[in-house]
Protein backbone atom coordinates (compact mmCIF):
# COMPACT_ATOMS: atom_id res chain seq x y z
CA UNK A 1 0.00 0.00 0.00
CA UNK A 2 1.29 3.50 -0.81
CA UNK A 3 1.79 5.63 2.27
CA UNK A 4 2.47 9.33 2.17
CA UNK A 5 2.72 9.35 5.96
CA UNK A 6 5.41 6.79 6.80
CA UNK A 7 4.96 4.53 9.82
CA UNK A 8 7.70 5.74 12.17
CA UNK A 9 6.84 3.54 15.16
CA UNK A 10 9.99 1.44 14.73
CA UNK A 11 12.19 4.50 15.11
CA UNK A 12 10.98 5.33 18.61
CA UNK A 13 13.38 4.39 21.43
CA UNK A 14 11.81 3.88 24.83
CA UNK A 15 13.12 3.39 28.35
CA UNK A 16 13.53 -0.06 29.90
CA UNK A 17 10.48 -2.06 30.94
CA UNK A 18 9.26 -2.11 34.52
CA UNK A 19 6.22 -3.78 36.06
CA UNK A 20 3.61 -2.26 38.34
CA UNK A 21 0.41 -3.54 39.93
CA UNK A 22 -3.09 -2.41 39.06
CA UNK A 23 -5.26 -4.11 41.68
CA UNK A 24 -4.30 -7.75 41.15
CA UNK A 25 -2.96 -7.43 37.62
CA UNK A 26 0.71 -7.06 36.74
CA UNK A 27 1.15 -4.38 34.08
CA UNK A 28 4.27 -3.83 31.97
CA UNK A 29 5.33 -0.22 31.40
CA UNK A 30 8.29 1.75 30.18
CA UNK A 31 9.98 3.44 33.10
CA UNK A 32 8.54 6.95 33.49
CA UNK A 33 5.56 6.28 31.22
CA UNK A 34 2.25 7.55 32.61
CA UNK A 35 0.48 4.70 34.39
CA UNK A 36 -2.73 5.41 32.45
CA UNK A 37 -0.88 5.04 29.14
CA UNK A 38 0.64 1.70 30.16
CA UNK A 39 -2.81 0.51 31.26
CA UNK A 40 -4.25 1.56 27.90
CA UNK A 41 -1.59 -0.44 26.08
CA UNK A 42 -2.37 -3.42 28.32
CA UNK A 43 -6.05 -3.18 27.36
CA UNK A 44 -7.15 -2.00 30.83
CA UNK A 45 -9.47 0.82 29.88
CA UNK A 46 -11.78 0.80 32.92
CA UNK A 47 -9.77 2.68 35.52
CA UNK A 48 -12.51 3.35 38.05
CA UNK A 49 -16.25 3.45 38.61
CA UNK A 50 -17.84 6.85 39.13
CA UNK A 51 -19.53 7.39 42.52
CA UNK A 52 -22.51 9.21 41.00
CA UNK A 53 -24.12 7.95 37.83
CA UNK A 54 -27.44 8.50 36.22
CA UNK A 55 -29.93 5.64 36.37
CA UNK A 56 -29.18 2.91 33.88
CA UNK A 57 -25.82 4.41 32.91
CA UNK A 58 -22.55 2.53 33.19
CA UNK A 59 -20.26 3.76 35.95
CA UNK A 60 -17.10 2.66 34.14
CA UNK A 61 -14.64 5.49 33.50
CA UNK A 62 -11.22 5.70 31.91
CA UNK A 63 -8.59 7.95 30.42
CA UNK A 64 -10.24 10.94 28.76
CA UNK A 65 -8.26 14.21 28.63
CA UNK A 66 -4.80 12.60 28.96
CA UNK A 67 -3.44 15.73 30.67
CA UNK A 68 -4.56 16.10 34.25
CA UNK A 69 -7.68 18.19 33.70
CA UNK A 70 -10.75 15.95 33.74
CA UNK A 71 -9.91 13.70 36.73
CA UNK A 72 -11.58 10.70 35.07
CA UNK A 73 -8.41 8.63 35.43
CA UNK A 74 -8.22 9.03 39.23
CA UNK A 75 -6.59 6.03 40.96
CA UNK A 76 -5.26 5.38 44.44
CA UNK A 77 -1.60 5.11 45.40
CA UNK A 78 -0.54 4.85 49.05
CA UNK A 79 -3.96 6.03 50.20
CA UNK A 80 -3.88 9.18 48.07
CA UNK A 81 -6.02 9.84 45.01
CA UNK A 82 -3.86 10.76 42.01
CA UNK A 83 -4.27 11.22 38.26
CA UNK A 84 -3.08 8.09 36.47
CA UNK A 85 -2.28 10.18 33.37
CA UNK A 86 0.28 12.22 35.37
CA UNK A 87 1.61 9.36 37.49
CA UNK A 88 4.92 7.92 36.30
CA UNK A 89 5.38 4.16 36.30
CA UNK A 90 8.20 2.80 38.45
CA UNK A 91 9.06 -0.81 39.28
CA UNK A 92 6.72 -2.38 41.79
CA UNK A 93 4.33 0.60 42.08
CA UNK A 94 1.00 -0.44 43.62
CA UNK A 95 -1.99 1.25 42.00
CA UNK A 96 -5.57 0.60 43.09
CA UNK A 97 -8.75 1.33 41.22
CA UNK A 98 -11.44 3.48 42.84
CA UNK A 99 -15.10 2.69 43.30
CA UNK A 100 -14.98 -0.81 41.87
CA UNK A 101 -15.77 -2.33 45.23
CA UNK A 102 -12.82 -4.72 45.11
CA UNK B 1 6.04 23.97 54.36
CA UNK B 2 5.16 27.32 52.79
CA UNK B 3 7.62 29.01 50.47
CA UNK B 4 7.43 32.63 49.35
CA UNK B 5 8.66 33.93 46.02
CA UNK B 6 8.82 37.44 44.66
CA UNK B 7 9.20 38.61 41.05
CA UNK B 8 8.52 41.49 38.64
CA UNK B 9 6.44 39.54 36.12
CA UNK B 10 4.52 36.32 36.70
CA UNK B 11 3.52 34.48 33.51
CA UNK B 12 0.87 31.75 33.68
CA UNK B 13 1.35 29.12 30.96
CA UNK B 14 4.55 28.05 29.20
CA UNK B 15 3.03 27.49 25.76
CA UNK B 16 3.89 29.50 22.64
CA UNK B 17 2.20 32.60 24.12
CA UNK B 18 3.45 32.52 27.70
CA UNK B 19 6.88 31.23 26.72
CA UNK B 20 7.48 34.14 24.37
CA UNK B 21 5.99 36.69 26.77
CA UNK B 22 8.38 35.47 29.48
CA UNK B 23 11.39 35.53 27.15
CA UNK B 24 10.56 39.09 26.06
CA UNK B 25 10.10 40.43 29.58
CA UNK B 26 13.37 38.80 30.65
CA UNK B 27 15.19 40.41 27.70
CA UNK B 28 13.87 43.75 28.98
CA UNK B 29 15.83 43.07 32.17
CA UNK B 30 12.84 42.15 34.33
CA UNK B 31 12.70 39.25 36.76
CA UNK B 32 10.25 36.69 35.36
CA UNK B 33 8.61 33.62 36.90
CA UNK B 34 6.96 31.28 34.38
CA UNK B 35 4.37 28.96 35.91
CA UNK B 36 3.09 25.78 34.24
CA UNK B 37 1.70 22.51 35.52
CA UNK B 38 3.50 20.53 32.86
CA UNK B 39 7.01 19.13 33.36
CA UNK B 40 8.33 20.95 30.29
CA UNK B 41 7.53 24.15 28.42
CA UNK B 42 5.73 23.92 25.07
CA UNK B 43 2.06 24.13 26.03
CA UNK B 44 -0.52 22.05 24.21
CA UNK B 45 0.81 22.35 20.68
CA UNK B 46 4.58 22.08 21.28
CA UNK B 47 4.28 19.48 24.06
CA UNK B 48 7.52 17.77 25.02
CA UNK B 49 8.03 14.03 24.85
CA UNK B 50 7.55 12.16 28.10
CA UNK B 51 10.27 10.59 30.25
CA UNK B 52 9.73 7.16 28.71
CA UNK B 53 10.81 8.34 25.22
CA UNK B 54 14.59 8.28 24.71
CA UNK B 55 14.61 9.13 21.00
CA UNK B 56 12.05 9.62 18.25
CA UNK B 57 11.72 11.25 14.81
CA UNK B 58 11.13 15.00 14.86
CA UNK B 59 7.97 16.80 13.70
CA UNK B 60 7.41 20.53 13.03
CA UNK B 61 5.77 20.76 16.49
CA UNK B 62 8.54 18.93 18.32
CA UNK B 63 11.19 21.13 16.67
CA UNK B 64 9.36 24.34 17.63
CA UNK B 65 9.02 23.02 21.18
CA UNK B 66 12.69 22.09 21.48
CA UNK B 67 13.61 25.57 20.29
CA UNK B 68 11.35 27.27 22.85
CA UNK B 69 12.67 25.04 25.66
CA UNK B 70 16.28 25.79 24.70
CA UNK B 71 15.61 29.54 24.67
CA UNK B 72 13.96 29.41 28.09
CA UNK B 73 16.78 27.30 29.53
CA UNK B 74 19.36 29.78 28.23
CA UNK B 75 17.42 32.81 29.54
CA UNK B 76 17.10 34.36 32.98
CA UNK B 77 13.44 33.20 33.16
CA UNK B 78 12.67 31.27 36.33
CA UNK B 79 10.58 28.37 34.98
CA UNK B 80 8.41 26.89 37.74
CA UNK B 81 7.51 23.54 36.16
CA UNK B 82 5.05 21.02 37.58
CA UNK B 83 3.43 23.99 39.34
CA UNK B 84 -0.29 24.65 39.40
CA UNK B 85 -1.76 28.10 39.90
CA UNK B 86 -4.91 27.78 41.98
CA UNK B 87 -5.53 31.26 43.37
CA UNK B 88 -5.08 34.90 42.24
CA UNK B 89 -5.46 37.79 44.67
CA UNK B 90 -4.66 41.47 44.58
CA UNK B 91 -2.65 43.03 47.38
CA UNK B 92 -2.41 46.74 46.70
CA UNK B 93 -0.76 47.14 43.30
CA UNK B 94 0.82 43.67 43.52
CA UNK B 95 -0.53 40.26 42.57
CA UNK B 96 -0.41 37.45 45.06
CA UNK B 97 -0.59 34.03 43.43
CA UNK B 98 -1.28 30.75 45.19
CA UNK B 99 0.77 27.94 43.68
CA UNK B 100 1.04 24.23 44.30
CA UNK B 101 4.51 23.06 43.43
CA UNK B 102 4.65 19.27 43.33
CA UNK B 103 1.84 19.30 45.91
CA UNK B 104 3.49 21.90 48.18
CA UNK B 105 1.85 25.32 48.63
CA UNK B 106 3.97 28.29 47.52
CA UNK B 107 3.05 31.97 47.35
CA UNK B 108 4.33 34.13 44.50
CA UNK B 109 4.13 37.93 44.62
CA UNK B 110 4.46 39.80 41.31
CA UNK B 111 4.24 43.41 40.09
CA UNK B 112 2.49 42.36 36.86
CA UNK B 113 0.69 39.26 35.63
CA UNK B 114 0.52 37.77 32.13
CA UNK B 115 -2.16 35.11 31.71
CA UNK B 116 -1.42 32.75 28.81
CA UNK B 117 -3.58 29.86 29.95
CA UNK B 118 -4.44 28.52 26.50
CA UNK B 119 -7.60 26.69 25.56
CA UNK B 120 -9.50 23.60 26.48
CA UNK B 121 -11.47 21.45 24.13
CA UNK B 122 -15.21 21.24 23.78
CA UNK B 123 -16.40 17.68 23.50
CA UNK B 124 -20.02 17.53 22.38
CA UNK B 125 -21.71 15.19 24.87
CA UNK B 126 -23.39 12.25 23.13
CA UNK B 127 -24.97 9.13 24.64
CA UNK B 128 -22.15 6.89 25.86
CA UNK B 129 -19.34 9.45 25.76
CA UNK B 130 -18.22 8.47 29.27
CA UNK B 131 -17.41 4.93 28.10
CA UNK B 132 -13.74 3.93 28.61
CA UNK B 133 -12.00 4.08 25.24
CA UNK B 134 -13.43 7.50 24.36
CA UNK B 135 -10.72 10.15 24.37
CA UNK B 136 -11.00 13.87 23.84
CA UNK B 137 -9.70 14.69 20.36
CA UNK B 138 -7.28 17.36 21.58
CA UNK B 139 -6.48 15.20 24.61
CA UNK B 140 -5.49 12.38 22.27
CA UNK B 141 -2.77 14.65 20.85
CA UNK B 142 -1.18 14.59 24.31
CA UNK B 143 -1.11 10.79 24.26
CA UNK B 144 0.34 10.84 20.74
CA UNK B 145 2.96 13.55 21.33
CA UNK B 146 4.02 12.90 24.92
CA UNK B 147 3.76 9.11 25.10
CA UNK B 148 3.86 8.29 21.38
CA UNK B 149 1.14 5.71 21.96
CA UNK B 150 -1.98 5.27 19.82
CA UNK B 151 -5.48 5.15 21.36
CA UNK B 152 -6.21 1.54 20.35
CA UNK B 153 -6.08 -1.01 17.55
CA UNK B 154 -8.87 0.57 15.46
CA UNK B 155 -9.74 4.18 16.13
CA UNK B 156 -12.57 6.39 14.92
CA UNK B 157 -11.44 10.01 14.80
CA UNK B 158 -14.47 12.28 15.04
CA UNK B 159 -15.00 16.02 15.27
CA UNK B 160 -14.56 19.39 13.67
CA UNK B 161 -11.82 21.47 12.11
CA UNK B 162 -8.21 20.60 11.31
CA UNK B 163 -7.50 18.72 14.54
CA UNK B 164 -9.36 15.65 13.23
CA UNK B 165 -6.95 15.32 10.33
CA UNK B 166 -3.87 16.11 12.42
CA UNK B 167 -4.85 13.44 14.96
CA UNK B 168 -5.60 10.86 12.25
CA UNK B 169 -2.25 11.56 10.57
CA UNK B 170 -0.40 11.22 13.88
CA UNK B 171 -2.12 7.91 14.63
CA UNK B 172 -0.96 6.65 11.24
CA UNK B 173 2.57 8.00 11.72
CA UNK B 174 2.81 6.08 15.00
CA UNK B 175 1.71 2.86 13.31
CA UNK B 176 -1.94 2.91 14.39
CA UNK B 177 -5.05 2.15 12.35
CA UNK B 178 -7.67 4.81 11.66
CA UNK B 179 -10.97 3.00 11.19
CA UNK B 180 -12.85 6.06 9.95
CA UNK B 181 -12.92 9.83 10.11
CA UNK B 182 -16.25 11.43 10.98
CA UNK B 183 -16.53 15.18 10.62
CA UNK B 184 -19.51 17.55 10.60
CA UNK B 185 -17.59 19.79 8.19
CA UNK B 186 -18.18 19.28 4.48
CA UNK B 187 -15.70 19.57 1.63
CA UNK B 188 -17.49 22.81 0.74
CA UNK B 189 -16.78 24.21 4.24
CA UNK B 190 -13.08 23.56 3.64
CA UNK B 191 -13.19 25.10 0.15
CA UNK B 192 -14.64 28.26 1.67
CA UNK B 193 -11.74 28.41 4.15
CA UNK B 194 -9.17 28.00 1.39
CA UNK B 195 -8.57 31.68 0.59
CA UNK B 196 -7.77 32.39 4.26
CA UNK B 197 -5.43 29.40 4.31
CA UNK B 198 -3.34 30.63 1.39
CA UNK B 199 -1.29 32.81 3.76
CA UNK B 200 0.22 29.61 5.20
CA UNK B 201 1.29 27.53 2.17
CA UNK B 202 3.35 25.29 4.50
CA UNK B 203 0.31 24.25 6.53
CA UNK B 204 -1.80 23.95 3.40
CA UNK B 205 0.73 21.57 1.85
CA UNK B 206 0.90 19.53 5.04
CA UNK B 207 -2.88 19.25 5.14
CA UNK B 208 -2.99 18.22 1.48
CA UNK B 209 -0.50 15.44 2.22
CA UNK B 210 -2.63 14.16 5.10
CA UNK B 211 -5.70 14.09 2.86
CA UNK B 212 -3.88 12.33 0.02
CA UNK B 213 -2.44 9.75 2.45
CA UNK B 214 -5.90 9.00 3.86
CA UNK B 215 -7.35 8.67 0.36
CA UNK B 216 -4.56 6.36 -0.83
CA UNK B 217 -4.82 4.15 2.22
CA UNK B 218 -8.59 3.87 1.91
CA UNK B 219 -9.54 5.40 5.28
CA UNK B 220 -13.22 6.34 4.91
CA UNK B 221 -13.98 10.01 5.57
CA UNK B 222 -17.59 10.69 6.48
CA UNK B 223 -17.96 14.36 5.58
CA UNK B 224 -21.03 16.12 6.96
CA UNK B 225 -21.53 13.43 9.63
CA UNK B 226 -21.42 13.39 13.41
CA UNK B 227 -20.68 10.63 15.84
CA UNK B 228 -24.03 10.40 17.60
CA UNK B 229 -23.73 7.49 20.05
CA UNK B 230 -20.96 5.42 21.57
CA UNK B 231 -21.62 1.67 21.66
CA UNK B 232 -20.22 -0.38 24.54
CA UNK B 233 -20.81 -0.84 28.27
CA UNK B 234 -17.43 -0.97 29.96
CA UNK B 235 -15.39 -0.31 26.83
CA UNK B 236 -15.94 1.04 23.35
CA UNK B 237 -16.96 -1.49 20.72
CA UNK B 238 -18.18 0.96 18.11
CA UNK B 239 -20.18 4.06 17.35
CA UNK B 240 -23.21 5.29 15.48
CA UNK B 241 -22.79 8.07 12.98
CA UNK B 242 -25.47 10.31 11.51
CA UNK B 243 -25.52 12.50 8.42
CA UNK B 244 -26.18 16.15 9.31
CA UNK B 245 -28.11 18.99 7.75
CA UNK B 246 -26.49 22.40 7.24
CA UNK B 247 -27.32 23.38 10.85
CA UNK B 248 -25.65 20.10 11.98
CA UNK B 249 -28.91 18.52 13.09
CA UNK B 250 -29.01 14.75 12.50
CA UNK B 251 -30.87 14.04 9.25
CA UNK B 252 -30.91 10.69 7.52
CA UNK B 253 -30.14 7.07 8.23
CA UNK B 254 -27.77 6.08 11.02
CA UNK B 255 -24.81 3.82 10.33
CA UNK B 256 -22.71 1.74 12.71
CA UNK B 257 -18.92 1.53 12.70
CA UNK B 258 -16.96 -0.97 14.80
CA UNK B 259 -13.91 0.32 16.70
CA UNK B 260 -12.13 -0.23 20.01
CA UNK B 261 -11.31 3.42 20.59
CA UNK B 262 -12.46 6.83 19.50
CA UNK B 263 -11.35 10.43 19.65
CA UNK B 264 -14.09 13.01 19.91
CA UNK B 265 -13.83 16.81 19.97
CA UNK B 266 -15.60 19.84 18.57
CA UNK B 267 -13.32 22.82 18.71
CA UNK B 268 -11.62 24.78 21.44
CA UNK B 269 -12.83 27.22 24.07
CA UNK B 270 -10.53 29.84 25.63
CA UNK B 271 -9.56 29.03 29.24
CA UNK B 272 -10.61 32.32 30.81
CA UNK B 273 -10.99 31.39 34.48
CA UNK B 274 -7.60 32.80 35.54
CA UNK B 275 -8.28 36.10 33.76
CA UNK B 276 -11.78 36.20 35.31
CA UNK B 277 -10.38 35.54 38.78
CA UNK B 278 -7.93 38.41 38.22
CA UNK B 279 -10.94 40.66 37.66
CA UNK B 280 -10.87 40.95 33.88
CA UNK B 281 -14.20 41.72 32.17
CA UNK B 282 -15.25 39.20 29.53
CA UNK B 283 -17.22 39.46 26.29
CA UNK B 284 -18.73 36.94 23.90
CA UNK B 285 -17.15 36.56 20.47
CA UNK B 286 -18.14 33.38 18.61
CA UNK B 287 -15.38 34.00 16.03
CA UNK B 288 -12.82 33.60 18.83
CA UNK B 289 -14.34 30.49 20.40
CA UNK B 290 -16.88 32.00 22.80
CA UNK B 291 -16.24 34.05 25.95
CA UNK B 292 -12.94 35.94 25.87
CA UNK B 293 -11.25 38.40 28.22
CA UNK B 294 -11.35 42.03 27.14
CA UNK B 295 -7.88 42.70 25.73
CA UNK B 296 -6.10 44.45 22.85
CA UNK B 297 -3.50 43.06 20.42
CA UNK B 298 -0.76 43.55 23.03
CA UNK B 299 -2.83 41.66 25.58
CA UNK B 300 -3.50 44.76 27.65
CA UNK B 301 -6.71 44.47 29.71
CA UNK B 302 -8.74 47.11 31.59
CA UNK B 303 -7.19 45.76 34.81
CA UNK B 304 -3.96 47.51 35.78
CA UNK B 305 -0.97 45.18 35.47
CA UNK B 306 -2.92 42.32 33.89
CA UNK B 307 -2.16 41.06 30.38
CA UNK B 308 -3.68 38.10 28.54
CA UNK B 309 -2.39 36.48 25.34
CA UNK B 310 -2.55 33.39 23.18
CA UNK B 311 -5.53 31.07 22.80
CA UNK B 312 -6.68 32.05 26.30
CA UNK B 313 -7.44 35.49 24.85
CA UNK B 314 -9.36 34.00 21.89
CA UNK B 315 -8.68 30.98 19.68
CA UNK B 316 -6.30 32.20 16.98
CA UNK B 317 -3.95 29.21 16.87
CA UNK B 318 -0.36 28.43 17.78
CA UNK B 319 1.47 30.79 15.40
CA UNK B 320 -0.60 33.79 16.46
CA UNK B 321 -0.18 32.77 20.12
CA UNK B 322 3.61 32.94 19.77
CA UNK B 323 3.52 36.42 18.17
CA UNK B 324 0.97 37.72 20.64
CA UNK B 325 3.14 36.39 23.47
CA UNK B 326 6.01 38.55 22.22
CA UNK B 327 3.66 41.54 21.98
CA UNK B 328 2.40 40.96 25.52
CA UNK B 329 6.01 40.68 26.71
CA UNK B 330 6.55 44.13 25.25
CA UNK B 331 3.30 45.39 26.79
CA UNK B 332 4.12 44.19 30.29
CA UNK B 333 7.70 45.51 30.02
CA UNK B 334 6.40 48.96 29.09
CA UNK B 335 3.93 48.84 31.95
CA UNK B 336 6.90 48.37 34.29
CA UNK B 337 8.92 51.10 32.57
CA UNK B 338 11.20 48.80 30.52
CA UNK B 339 11.62 48.01 26.80
CA UNK B 340 12.03 44.71 24.93
CA UNK B 341 14.64 45.20 22.21
CA UNK B 342 13.57 44.20 18.70
CA UNK B 343 9.77 44.01 19.10
CA UNK B 344 8.02 46.38 16.71
CA UNK B 345 5.35 46.89 14.04
CA UNK B 346 6.67 43.91 12.08
CA UNK B 347 5.60 41.66 14.94
CA UNK B 348 2.14 43.16 14.98
CA UNK B 349 1.75 42.57 11.21
CA UNK B 350 2.86 38.96 11.55
CA UNK B 351 0.52 38.45 14.47
CA UNK B 352 -2.46 39.76 12.48
CA UNK B 353 -1.65 37.54 9.50
CA UNK B 354 -1.31 34.45 11.64
CA UNK B 355 -4.49 35.36 13.51
CA UNK B 356 -6.45 35.53 10.25
CA UNK B 357 -5.45 31.93 9.49
CA UNK B 358 -6.27 30.86 13.03
CA UNK B 359 -9.69 32.48 12.93
CA UNK B 360 -10.54 30.59 9.74
CA UNK B 361 -9.70 27.34 11.56
CA UNK B 362 -11.76 28.43 14.57
CA UNK B 363 -14.73 29.08 12.27
CA UNK B 364 -14.42 25.56 10.83
CA UNK B 365 -14.14 24.03 14.29
CA UNK B 366 -16.98 25.86 16.03
CA UNK B 367 -20.01 23.61 16.54
CA UNK B 368 -23.24 24.73 14.91
CA UNK B 369 -26.42 24.80 17.02
CA UNK B 370 -27.94 21.57 15.66
CA UNK B 371 -25.12 19.49 17.07
CA UNK B 372 -26.49 19.80 20.60
CA UNK B 373 -29.60 17.88 19.54
CA UNK B 374 -27.45 14.73 19.64
CA UNK B 375 -28.00 14.84 23.40
CA UNK B 376 -30.95 12.86 24.76
CA UNK B 377 -32.43 13.19 28.25
CA UNK B 378 -30.31 10.33 29.62
CA UNK B 379 -27.04 11.75 28.29
CA UNK B 380 -24.60 12.69 31.02
CA UNK B 381 -23.53 16.33 30.70
CA UNK B 382 -21.49 16.76 33.86
CA UNK B 383 -19.24 13.72 34.02
CA UNK B 384 -18.02 14.41 37.56
CA UNK B 385 -21.41 14.72 39.23
CA UNK B 386 -23.32 12.44 36.84
CA UNK B 387 -25.84 15.14 35.95
CA UNK B 388 -27.92 14.25 32.90
CA UNK B 389 -29.34 16.52 30.27
CA UNK B 390 -32.84 15.64 31.48
CA UNK B 391 -32.04 16.71 35.04
CA UNK B 392 -30.58 19.94 33.74
CA UNK B 393 -33.65 20.60 31.60
CA UNK B 394 -35.87 20.17 34.67
CA UNK B 395 -33.70 22.50 36.74
CA UNK B 396 -33.83 25.12 34.00
CA UNK B 397 -37.62 24.79 33.78
CA UNK B 398 -37.73 25.28 37.56
CA UNK B 399 -35.90 28.58 37.21
CA UNK B 400 -32.17 27.80 37.20
CA UNK B 401 -31.52 29.91 34.14
CA UNK B 402 -27.91 30.92 34.75
CA UNK B 403 -24.68 28.94 34.91
CA UNK B 404 -24.22 30.00 38.55
CA UNK B 405 -27.69 28.68 39.40
CA UNK B 406 -27.20 25.25 37.81
CA UNK B 407 -23.83 25.05 39.54
CA UNK B 408 -25.23 25.61 43.00
CA UNK B 409 -28.48 23.72 42.35
CA UNK B 410 -27.23 20.60 40.54
CA UNK B 411 -23.52 20.77 41.36
CA UNK B 412 -22.89 20.92 37.58
CA UNK B 413 -19.29 22.08 37.35
CA UNK B 414 -18.62 21.61 41.09
CA UNK B 415 -16.76 18.33 40.62
CA UNK B 416 -13.04 17.80 40.49
CA UNK B 417 -12.68 18.94 36.85
CA UNK B 418 -13.98 22.36 37.87
CA UNK B 419 -16.51 22.44 35.05
CA UNK B 420 -13.88 22.23 32.32
CA UNK B 421 -15.78 19.49 30.49
CA UNK B 422 -19.41 20.44 31.04
CA UNK B 423 -19.64 24.18 31.32
CA UNK B 424 -19.89 24.96 27.62
CA UNK B 425 -22.56 22.30 27.07
CA UNK B 426 -24.47 23.50 30.15
CA UNK B 427 -24.54 27.17 29.13
CA UNK B 428 -25.54 26.14 25.58
CA UNK B 429 -28.46 24.13 26.92
CA UNK B 430 -29.54 27.03 29.15
CA UNK B 431 -29.43 29.33 26.11
CA UNK B 432 -31.46 26.94 23.93
CA UNK B 433 -34.03 26.17 26.66
CA UNK B 434 -34.58 29.83 27.52
CA UNK B 435 -34.59 31.10 23.96
CA UNK B 436 -31.52 33.29 24.46
CA UNK B 437 -28.30 33.54 22.48
CA UNK B 438 -25.09 32.08 23.90
CA UNK B 439 -23.80 35.59 24.38
CA UNK B 440 -26.62 36.22 26.84
CA UNK B 441 -25.66 33.31 29.12
CA UNK B 442 -22.28 34.04 30.71
CA UNK B 443 -20.12 31.31 32.25
CA UNK B 444 -20.18 30.97 36.03
CA UNK B 445 -18.14 33.27 38.23
CA UNK B 446 -14.59 31.93 38.49
CA UNK B 447 -13.69 30.60 41.92
CA UNK B 448 -10.53 29.12 43.37
CA UNK B 449 -9.12 26.55 43.12
CA UNK B 450 -8.47 27.14 39.39
CA UNK B 451 -6.91 23.73 38.97
CA UNK B 452 -7.64 20.30 40.37
CA UNK B 453 -5.59 19.99 43.52
CA UNK B 454 -4.62 16.67 45.08
CA UNK B 455 -7.84 15.03 46.14
CA UNK B 456 -7.95 14.24 49.82
CA UNK B 457 -10.51 11.49 50.01
CA UNK B 458 -12.66 9.82 47.41
CA UNK B 459 -12.67 10.94 43.81
CA UNK B 460 -15.48 13.36 43.10
CA UNK B 461 -15.79 14.28 46.74
CA UNK B 462 -13.33 17.01 47.63
CA UNK B 463 -14.24 19.51 50.27
CA UNK B 464 -12.67 22.94 50.16
CA UNK B 465 -11.29 22.43 53.70
CA UNK B 466 -9.42 19.31 52.53
CA UNK B 467 -7.27 21.20 50.08
CA UNK B 468 -3.61 21.37 51.02
CA UNK B 469 -3.52 25.15 50.70
CA UNK B 470 -2.34 27.75 53.14
CA UNK B 471 -4.97 29.57 55.18
CA UNK B 472 -5.28 33.22 54.19
CA UNK B 473 -2.81 35.37 56.11
CA UNK B 474 -4.41 37.71 58.70
CA UNK B 475 -4.37 41.26 57.35
C1 LIG C 1 -5.50 19.51 24.56
C2 LIG C 1 -5.16 20.43 23.43
C3 LIG C 1 -4.37 19.96 22.36
C4 LIG C 1 -4.03 20.79 21.31
N1 LIG C 1 -3.28 20.30 20.29
C5 LIG C 1 -2.95 21.11 19.24
C6 LIG C 1 -2.19 20.63 18.14
O1 LIG C 1 -1.79 19.47 18.13
N2 LIG C 1 -1.91 21.47 17.11
C7 LIG C 1 -2.34 22.76 17.11
O2 LIG C 1 -2.05 23.50 16.15
N3 LIG C 1 -3.06 23.25 18.14
C8 LIG C 1 -3.38 22.45 19.19
N4 LIG C 1 -4.13 22.95 20.23
C9 LIG C 1 -4.55 24.35 20.19
C10 LIG C 1 -3.70 25.19 21.13
O3 LIG C 1 -4.58 26.00 21.85
C11 LIG C 1 -2.60 25.95 20.36
O4 LIG C 1 -3.17 26.93 19.56
C12 LIG C 1 -1.52 26.55 21.25
O5 LIG C 1 -1.01 25.57 22.12
C13 LIG C 1 -1.96 27.78 22.03
O6 LIG C 1 -0.84 28.31 22.71
P1 LIG C 1 -0.99 29.09 24.09
O7 LIG C 1 0.41 29.44 24.49
O8 LIG C 1 -1.98 30.16 23.95
O9 LIG C 1 -1.60 28.04 25.12
P2 LIG C 1 -1.14 26.57 25.52
O10 LIG C 1 -0.20 25.99 24.56
O11 LIG C 1 -2.40 25.83 25.80
O12 LIG C 1 -0.36 26.79 26.89
C14 LIG C 1 -1.02 27.10 28.08
C15 LIG C 1 -0.28 26.47 29.22
O13 LIG C 1 -0.82 26.95 30.44
C16 LIG C 1 -0.76 25.95 31.39
N5 LIG C 1 -1.77 26.28 32.40
C17 LIG C 1 -3.02 26.77 32.20
N6 LIG C 1 -3.63 27.01 33.38
C18 LIG C 1 -2.75 26.65 34.33
C19 LIG C 1 -2.79 26.68 35.77
N7 LIG C 1 -3.88 27.13 36.45
N8 LIG C 1 -1.71 26.26 36.44
C20 LIG C 1 -0.60 25.83 35.78
N9 LIG C 1 -0.50 25.78 34.44
C21 LIG C 1 -1.57 26.19 33.72
C22 LIG C 1 -1.01 24.67 30.63
O14 LIG C 1 -0.39 23.57 31.26
C23 LIG C 1 -0.38 24.97 29.27
O15 LIG C 1 0.91 24.41 29.15
C24 LIG C 1 -4.50 22.13 21.30
C25 LIG C 1 -5.31 22.59 22.35
C26 LIG C 1 -5.64 21.76 23.41
C27 LIG C 1 -6.51 22.27 24.51
S1 LIG D 1 -7.35 11.59 31.86
FE1 LIG D 1 -8.09 13.52 32.48
S2 LIG D 1 -7.06 13.82 34.36
FE2 LIG D 1 -6.17 12.03 33.61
Amino acid sequence: MIRLIPDQSRRIRRTAEVTFWFDDAQIPAHEGEPVATALLRAGQLRLRDAPTVAEGASAARGLFCCMGACQECAVEVDGAVVEACRLEAVEGLRVRSLGRGA
Amino acid sequence: MTGDLDTDVAVLGAGPAGGNAALGAARAGLRVALVDEQQDAGGQVWRAKGKAIRAAPETPESRAGSQLRALIAASAVDHLADTRLWQIERHGPAWRLGLLQGGEPVQLTARALVVASGAREFVQPVPGWTTPGVLGLAGATALLKRDMVVPGAATIVAGTGPLVFFTAAEIRRLGGHVQAIVTPNTRADWMRALPAMLVRPDLLARGARWMADLALSGVPIHWGHALSRVIGEDRVVGAEVHPLDSDWRPAGPVREIAADSLCLGNGLVPSIEAAQLAGCPIRHDPALGGWVPDADDEGKTPVDGLFVCGDGAGIRGAAAAAYQGSLAGQGVARFLGAQVPGIGPRHLRRYRRAAAFGRAMTALSAPRPGLSSLIDDATVLCRCEGVTSGALRQAIAAGATSANATKSGLRCGMGPCGGAYCQTAVTRQIAVSTGRSEGEVPPPTARPPLRPVPLGGLAGDIAYEDLPIPKPAPL
